[in-house]
């Protein structure tokens, strides 16, 4: 089942949907502007009716799988149910209808909202201050990384290097390289860990800082973590938190205690604001004292019970975004919060572990598992043997799982596990849904001793089979024309594709 | 479920955790019911004063516009909002060809050859653009020629500091330039002499970076009529509300020779092995989760569920929708303006200069304007000194299909009074 573009099932006959008039005396752009500033032909936008564009949308929908129809088990993603709740909250008028540019004595309630979720941000992780601006991970990451740049240069240190683990998210080395940094990759041991012997080894004078998550990309919590921020801290340089795995440990530990300078959070991870197909998300980064002078600007700041933002401060690496980041999604991340309270966050992440570990045992029979248990909120599996024995690899699995119903794990990360199937199912999932995947676990490993052929050709129940992702990633000399088998990044009108 | 794992109790599961980190609780208040929570927020939403569509006359980078009812149906049907970006293809063709439909319209919309699947917003839109022509000329220094908008170039040096980008005022680019960056109509609403600064760019070898206003290309040049290398802008006013400043989302759209320095997400075709056609991420290579250090830009995601707006509103428009939404901000604006330059002391900051719904007037006392519409419930003009000290007593005005001709009445009888 396939869908048409808009632009294919556009039809000239449609007429405009009705629109106001101007209904006061005015020249027209033709009146007043040289031909040469206007545009010579309109835009070549579809032209559907209502009902049309909403059939349209409607079936674009179904061919969706979403958090709402089904088990998401994407690891590193926290995949978990997004309260509706939060939906109604952003869309208040109160809130939706605000104007950036309105004086702050009109936006009191926003602003203090904003105050309240800094400082719960704050509460969480242990740090001092917190910034809203950045509008995703990687833009927290590489605001944190300008901060610790501006920390260094304050100092007269020039430090040009920043370590990151080979388990690290890709984020990691492109953010520390676009933020003018040399990236130096420390490797994990045997256990899944970073190695201490690495780190030691490329720890030096150079070193500005070493960005983390924990626990690490393969679930695993870093034992040695105390050791790790002394050697960093004792060499001068910082230490950075990657937020992706923090709904791992709310309310049982804290970064900033683990000797962490910046924190970046994703609320679209840990505080259920919901993904979008890939944003908008939000990035806020904790920072400890010493990088508060750093904070982009502006920040929101309260006295005696009245808000201001803030934007002269001298230090400031400067704004990251326009206005005050996505305050939409900070509505919903903030109700989420408040609805929750620190009881309910802390209940979260202890029933995240539980199960991850609780699947992890289930499925522990038919993949491998390279790593020592327990595991925090997500494990990484391996489909090594299934592969090397029966031709079945983790990519089969993953769209075998799409037969089945369930979104796919992600698989072939971290870089650092072969055949990398990465589960975290998170805390809103019941053991049901968690006994029914595990169940389809071990029928598809089962199907790959005796058809694994069969597997190969799965998914058959999606609206498209596999898709040649390879072609679309290599042939580029046609993408536009339309006229080949290559892949096109956008649709021309017949017309046009001479 | 403990029992199949094979602990007595989940702190048996935390034994890696140092003891010394462990907390006994977090410093928060308890938790809610749903009614108590929507109360809370509800409380907070009220200490903020909303102003009316119609009565707003402040612009500077967020417009209020007419939604369509068909976007909000869409962008909240949890079949797009929780669905996460499309990594497996199969099962997210909705969102990936909703996507490819929004590249195919921001690149019809701006005459460019390719549009990516979206970015944060305007002010990223134009830093990454930066890099790509700091990357594919190899040069350091970025030129912004005219009223750019002012968040804008703060971000771009922002960005531009981690990368050794210098950015630089002014419209005569040389040997060292990268790229002229000017917006289109620019931030006070005026229109600059885009084919000129192009052409200039070009002569300079630097390339050309428009930063436009989308539903202005309903009745202004395209950027690629003009010969512009990259297209960007800020995306709101195509079905967002304002929210305080965002989400929203930026586009960004460029010739075909730069494709590969695109950043973030890009949509493509390919086929399944009977033949049907279907969408994937496409031109991956250039992205973080493969190259890492060596990525185009650290984006990971784009604006997805904004950028579906921005299709859905779009496509209900069509070309001779969009285009009355402009030429009725137009004819309105220019209405306005008149009236505006005829009240006493007041005068057009910039008369020689053409405009499409935003412009600069002269007032003799800015403050005392802006609070007396605010006690009328009129947001009115944006005091533009604020950025720039040489527009001391300069305020612009934006007017939209949503300010109806009443409307306009009541602002210039409130400054009569």
């Amino acid at each position: 089942m396939t869908e048409p573009l808009s632009f294919e099932l556009s039809r000239p006959a449609v007429d405009p949907p009705r629109l106001p008039e101007a209904d006061v005396a005015g020249p027209s752009p033709a009146d007043l502007l040289p031909r040469e500033m206007l545009r010579s032909r309109p835009p070549g936008l579809p032209r559907l009716s209502e009902p049309e564009i909403m059939r349209h949308y409607s079936r674009l929908a179904s061919l969706n799988y979403s958090i709402s129809e089904n088990f998401y088990p994407l690891g590193s993603c926290t995949m978990k149910y997004n309260p509706v709740l939060n939906e109604l909250a952003a869309a208040l008028p109160g809130f939706a209808g605000l104007h950036p540019y309105q004086d702050e004595e009109t936006i009191q309630g926003a602003l203090e909202l904003m105050w309240r979720l800094e400082h719960a941000l704050c509460a969480v992780v242990g740090v001092d201050r917190v910034t809203l601006q950045p509008a995703a991970g990687a833009h927290g990451e590489w605001t944190a990384l300008r901060m610790i740049a501006a920390f260094h240069h304050s100092r007269d240190e020039k430090r040009t290097e920043v370590l990151v683990p080979d388990s690290a998210h890709g984020t990691n080395p492109a953010s520390a390289a676009l933020s003018g940094f040399r990236v130096v990759e420390v490797r994990s041991g045997a256990d899944g860990r970073i190695s201490l012997a690495d780190l030691e080894s490329k720890l030096s004078p150079q070193t500005a800082a070493l960005m983390l998550t924990n626990p690490n990309t393969l679930g695993l919590f870093e034992r040695e973590i105390l050791d790790i921020a002394e050697m960093v801290h004792a060499t001068g340089a910082l230490l950075y938190y990657d937020g992706a795995n923090l709904n791992a440990f709310m309310g049982i530990c804290r970064p900033g205690d683990m000797g962490f300078d910046a924190v970046h959070m994703n609320l679209h991870k840990t505080f259920t604001t919901p993904h979008g197909g890939g944003g908008p998300g939000a990035g806020p980064v904790g920072v400890k004292s010493d990088l508060v002078p750093f904070l982009p600007t502006p920040t929101v700041e309260r006295s005696n019970g009245h808000l201001t933002l803030d934007h002269k401060r001298p230090q400031s690496i400067g704004r990251v975004r326009s206005f005050y980041g996505n305050f939409g999604m900070l509505v919903r991340a903030y109700t989420y919060i408040l609805a929750m309270g620190g009881d309910g966050l802390s209940q979260a992440s202890q029933d995240a572990v539980l199960s991850a570990n609780y699947l992890r045992k289930l499925v522990e029979g038919d993949l491998d598992m390279p790593h020592e248990g327990p595991c925090m909120h997500e494990f990484v599996a391996s489909a090594h043997h299934l592969s090397s024995e029966h031709g079945v690899r983790a990519l089969d699995v993953a769209k075998a799982l799409l037969d089945r119903q369930f979104y796919a794990p992600t698989v072939y990360f971290p870089l650092v596990v072969s055949e990398a199937i990465m589960v975290e199912p998170t805390e809103t999932e019941s053991k049901a849904t968690l006994d029914s995947f595990a169940g389809a676990i071990k029928e598809i490993v089962a199907q790959a001793k005796t058809d694994p052929q069969g597997l190969h050709a799965e998914p058959k129940s999606t609206p498209v089979g596999r898709l040649d992702e390879v072609a679309a990633a290599r042939k580029i000399n046609a993408y536009l024309t339309g006229q080949s088998e290559d892949p096109i990044l956008r649709w021309r009108a017949p017309s046009e594709t001479a | 479920m403990l029992e199949t794992i094979g602990v007595t109790s989940i702190n048996d599961l935390l034994v890696d955790i140092p003891q010394s980190l462990r907390l006994e609780s977090l410093q928060l208040p308890l938790g809610l019911s749903e009614f108590e929570t929507m109360a809370q927020v509800t409380a907070l939403a009220g200490r903020n004063k909303v102003y009316p569509d119609r009565l707003t006359f402040r612009g500077g980078g967020v417009y209020r516009r007419f939604i369509p009812a068909a976007v909000m149906a869409v962008t909240s049907k949890p079949e797009f909002y929780t669905a996460y970006t499309p990594y497996q293809a199969e099962a997210s063709q909705g969102t990936l060809q909703a996507i490819f439909e929004y590249q195919t319209l921001i690149a019809e919309l701006t005459g460019m050859d390719v549009s990516n699947a979206s970015l944060y917003d305007g002010a990223t839109a134009v830093a990454e653009a930066a890099m790509m022509a700091h990357v594919h000329t190899g040069r350091d220094e970025v030129l912004v020629a005219g009223y750019l908008h002012p968040e804008y170039i703060q971000v771009l040096r922002a960005f531009g500091e981690g990368r050794g980008i210098k950015v630089r005022k002014g419209d005569q680019p040389n040997k060292k330039t990268a790229a002229v960056i000017f917006q289109q109509p620019d931030f006070l609403g005026l229109l600059v002499d885009a084919p000129g600064l192009a052409r200039a760019a070009h002569d300079a070898g630097a390339l050309a970076i428009a930063c436009v206003d989308p539903i202005s290309l309903a009745i202004l040049a395209a950027p690629g009529e003009y010969g512009a290398d990259i297209a960007v802008g800020e995306g709101q006013q195509l079905g967002l509300s304002p929210s305080l400043g965002g989400p929203h989302v930026g586009f960004i759209a460029c010739k075909r020779d730069l494709v590969r320095k695109l950043p973030g997400r890009l949509v493509g075709t390919a086929h399944d092995a009977q033949g049907r056609r279907g969408f994937v991420l496409a031109l991956a290579a250039r992205e973080q989760h493969i190259r890492r250090e060596k990525a185009t830009s650290n984006i990971c995601t784009n604006h997805s569920l904004c950028a579906l707006a921005a299709a859905v509103y779009l496509t209900y428009m069509g070309p001779y929708g969009l285009r009355q939404v402009a030429e009725v901000s137009f004819k309105r604006a220019h209405n306005l303006a008149e009236r505006l330059a005829a009240l006493p002391g007041w005068e057009l900051a910039f008369p020689e200069r053409q405009f499409v719904n935003e412009f600069p007037v002269r007032v003799p006392k800015s403050s005392p304007v802006v609070k007396k519409l605010a006690r009328k419930g009129i947001l009115g003009g944006l005091d533009v000194s604020r950025w720039f000290r040489e527009l001391k007593g300069v305020l612009t005005f934006t007017c939209t299909e949503v300010n109806d001709a009443r409307a306009l009445d009541e602002l210039v009888a409130a400054l009569q009074s």
